[in-house]
């Protein structure tokens, strides 16, 4: 088991013309994961990294019965995408795309929700680096080797402290269920909360890591959550402790703006809803190590 | 990106929003002028910068005639206006805004902020205008009004009505409240905003409904759509490194320390600043090169690192993952020699192809410090750095 892929999910890419989205497709494919096909509008009836180009996602969920979704859209027709993803009977997506404007994220989450929550898509993104269930599948633009297959779940905001976190792992000889990007923007599909519940339903799954940074109400959410609902243990690290307020750090959502938005103050919510924080990136693998034999104790 | 309180006024007025009349002035003489062409005997001297907290400032001052406005110009204009909000360095006054005074009958607080629990667009207002939102939240937080719009349909009238009832507006002065509401939020909206704050927000003696004050901010992601939004940039109240930065695709923030930062991913960069602060040494910038660290990138962010006066020592932290360690090591490499980097430079690469990037490094015969951990990458740029300035003390000492 693992969370939201694995090795049989039928796969589309949307925007798999582009430059970025041809190379990583070919990554995924060798790596294993089931591509079935792309979405390009005009592009119907060309074939790229030997899977067909449909015209509308429509099409290729008829034609293929694709379930997830990667969008490589760029910005300014990223949310359209998305939409299109939710409207054709995909399940799970996933957006990479870097710059979409808040308030179409605003207008796509309104979007998904008009579907009952049967048929309503996950999203997860956008401004992320996709999701892996090592040894099965991945959805994304992460270096999957990094990754062992394993049993602990790692939800995160970054992409290259994710893969700081899955090498540090990968030193100690300890592999990972699923990783979640949720992303860096400030309106996301997923929240740490939304993955949490799944990890925590999931067998497959021991231990959760999420890797959380300055700005927004997420991971204090999280905490609340993790305190009343998560009976698996949580390790946690939030960066930016040295960030100033006010101030923009690269991804449009880290930015302290409001109460418990600092990194200070969510390791003390985290902690007081009894996670173990790592109190610096370079030790997330050793606490998660001892943890880990805290629990087989 | 922030715009000034004169543009975002009359922005507003294009959507029923209405301020007292003014006019903008680049020097005391035209500030004069422009009084004289306003009318009336008293005015409201307001300096252009992107801060808030003008007032306490000394960049706000109440004039009774043009020669006063003149005076009070000559001592804004060059100046830079340290607020709570701007840091010691201040920003520098270039443009004045010259405003009729009106009487003030109440104030109130109005702001349209981008709500990250609801993820909707939220409406905060309070009675206790003048004060700043962060103020009425700690000290009177049962007067803030709250209301979110649904993205759907907007903003409804009823949900202005309840505002307005709440902050116990005279039901007179209902309609022009709901104008003002709806003229905020399709200003909001139509040009991609991220914030908009009218604080205060005032009744007057005529029972007039005015912004007094106006701040906006826009989704620098939706700037592509809003060419006459970007035009109104002023680059003046920018940090010039940081607008540099931004102008080469770069991701930058200037801070205090002198250990300067390269680093992929914004996530990794604040986490590499918060370790070198753990082994004792204090970042001087935060700087995301992005996922791809090409040559050309590495070379940019040197560059722009090494501009910083401060910066003493370099820590170089990429976690290669497609683009592989060997690649990133000759971006490196080929960086150090094209631009001159006379302080200690660290390097720690991760990710696939470490071997064959060290080795790149190490037959380069450059002088960088290789690091394989986190940790040590940022124990050894923080005693590099205490080294060097030790032995450049020692040398100053011979000298």
């Amino acid at each position: 088991m693992s969370i939201l892929i694995d090795r049989q999910t039928p796969v589309i890419v949307q925007g798999i013309t582009g430059k970025m989205a041809r190379f990583h497709t070919a990554e995924m494919i060798a790596y294993g994961t089931n591509v079935v096909g792309g979405v390009v509008p005009g592009k119907g009836g060309q074939t790229v990294e030997g899977v067909p180009v449909f015209d509308t996602v429509e099409d290729a969920v008829k034609a293929t019965g694709a379930e997830a979704s990667l969008v490589f859209v760029p910005p300014p027709f990223a949310a359209d995408s998305i939409m299109e993803a939710a409207d054709g009977g995909i399940r799970y997506c996933v957006c990479i795309t870097d710059g979409i404007p808040a308030q179409d994220m605003i207008r796509v989450k309104r979007y998904m929700y008009r579907y009952p929550k049967e048929r309503r898509m996950v999203l997860t993104g956008p401004n992320c680096a996709g999701t892996i269930s090592p040894g099965k599948a991945f959805l994304g633009i992460m270096p999957a080797h990094i990754y062992l297959p394993g049993h602990v779940g790692i939800i995160g905001r970054s992409g290259t402290l994710g893969y700081e976190a899955a090498a540090q792992l990968k030193e100690h000889g300890i592999g990972v269920s699923t990783s979640v990007g949720i992303g860096g923007d400030p309106i996301n599909g997923s929240s740490f909360k939304d993955i949490l519940q799944r990890f925590e339903d999931d067998n497959d799954t021991h231990v959760i890591c999420m890797i959380g940074e300055i700005g927004g109400p997420q991971e204090a959410e999280a905490a609340e959550y993790i305190r009343d609902h998560v009976s698996k243990p949580v390790i946690a690290y939030v960066a930016g402790l040295t960030a100033p307020k006010g101030r923009t750090m690269g991804h449009a959502g880290a930015i302290i703006s409001a109460f418990g938005e600092s990194a200070s103050e969510k390791v003390e919510i985290l902690s007081a809803a009894g996670v173990t924080v790592a109190p610096n990136p370079a030790v997330i693998g050793d606490t998660i190590v001892s943890v880990l034999k805290r629990e087989a104790a | 990106m922030d715009i000034h309180e004169y543009q975002a006024k009359e922005l507003l007025a294009n959507f029923g929003v209405y301020s007292p009349p003014g006019a903008l002035a680049y020097s005391p003489e035209q500030a004069a002028y422009r009084s004289r062409e306003i009318g009336g005997d008293r005015w409201v001297v307001k300096a252009q910068v992107h801060a808030g907290g003008r007032g306490k400032a000394g960049g706000v001052k109440l004039c009774n005639s043009d020669t006063e406005i003149q005076e009070t110009c000559e001592e804004l204009f060059g100046r830079k206006l340290v607020t709570h909000q701007t840091g010691p360095e201040g920003k520098g006054i270039y443009r004045v805004y010259i405003e009729g005074a009106v009487p003030i009958e109440r104030e109130f607080y109005l702001g349209f902020v981008l709500d990250r629990t609801s993820q909707r667009v939220m409406i905060v207002a309070s009675a206790e205008g003048g004060m700043e939102i962060e103020d009425i939240s700690a000290k009177k937080p049962d007067s803030i009004v709250r209301a979110t719009v649904e993205p759907a349909v907007g903003l409804q009238d009823f949900q202005c009505r309840q505002i307005a009832f709440k902050l116990g507006i005279d039901p007179a002065l209902t309609a022009q409240m709901v104008r003002t509401l709806q003229g905020c939020y399709r200003a909001f909206r139509e040009h991609d905003a991220t914030m908009v704050e009218i604080n205060p927000l005032v009744v007057t003696g005529d029972n007039r409904v005015l912004a007094l004050d106006a701040k906006m901010t826009f989704d620098d992601n939706a700037l592509f759509r809003h060419p006459q939004i970007s035009e109104l940039r002023d680059k003046s109240q920018e940090d010039a490194r940081e607008s540099r930065a931004a102008d080469r695709g770069l991701s930058y923030v200037g801070l205090e320390g002198n250990i300067g930062c390269i680093v992929n991913g914004a996530g990794l960069a604040m986490a590499t600043m918060d370790t070198i602060k753990l082994a004792g040494g204090e970042p001087a910038n935060f700087l995301d090169i992005g996922g791809g660290a090409t040559p050309e990138r590495v070379a940019k962010a040197f560059r722009l690192v090494m501009s910083d006066g401060n910066v003493q020592a370099v820590l170089v932290n990429i976690f290669a993952g497609i683009n592989r360690c060997d690649w990133v090591a000759e971006g490196v490499v080929q960086a150090l020699q094209e631009v001159q980097v006379d302080v200690p430079v660290v390097v720690r690469l991760a990710g696939t192809n470490v071997e064959e990037g060290q080795k790149i490094l190490a037959k380069s015969g450059l002088p960088v410090i290789r690091a394989g951990t986190l940790m040590e990458a940022a124990e050894r740029v923080v005693s590099a750095w205490r080294k060097d300035q030790s032995e450049n003390t020692t040398l100053r000492a011979a000298q």
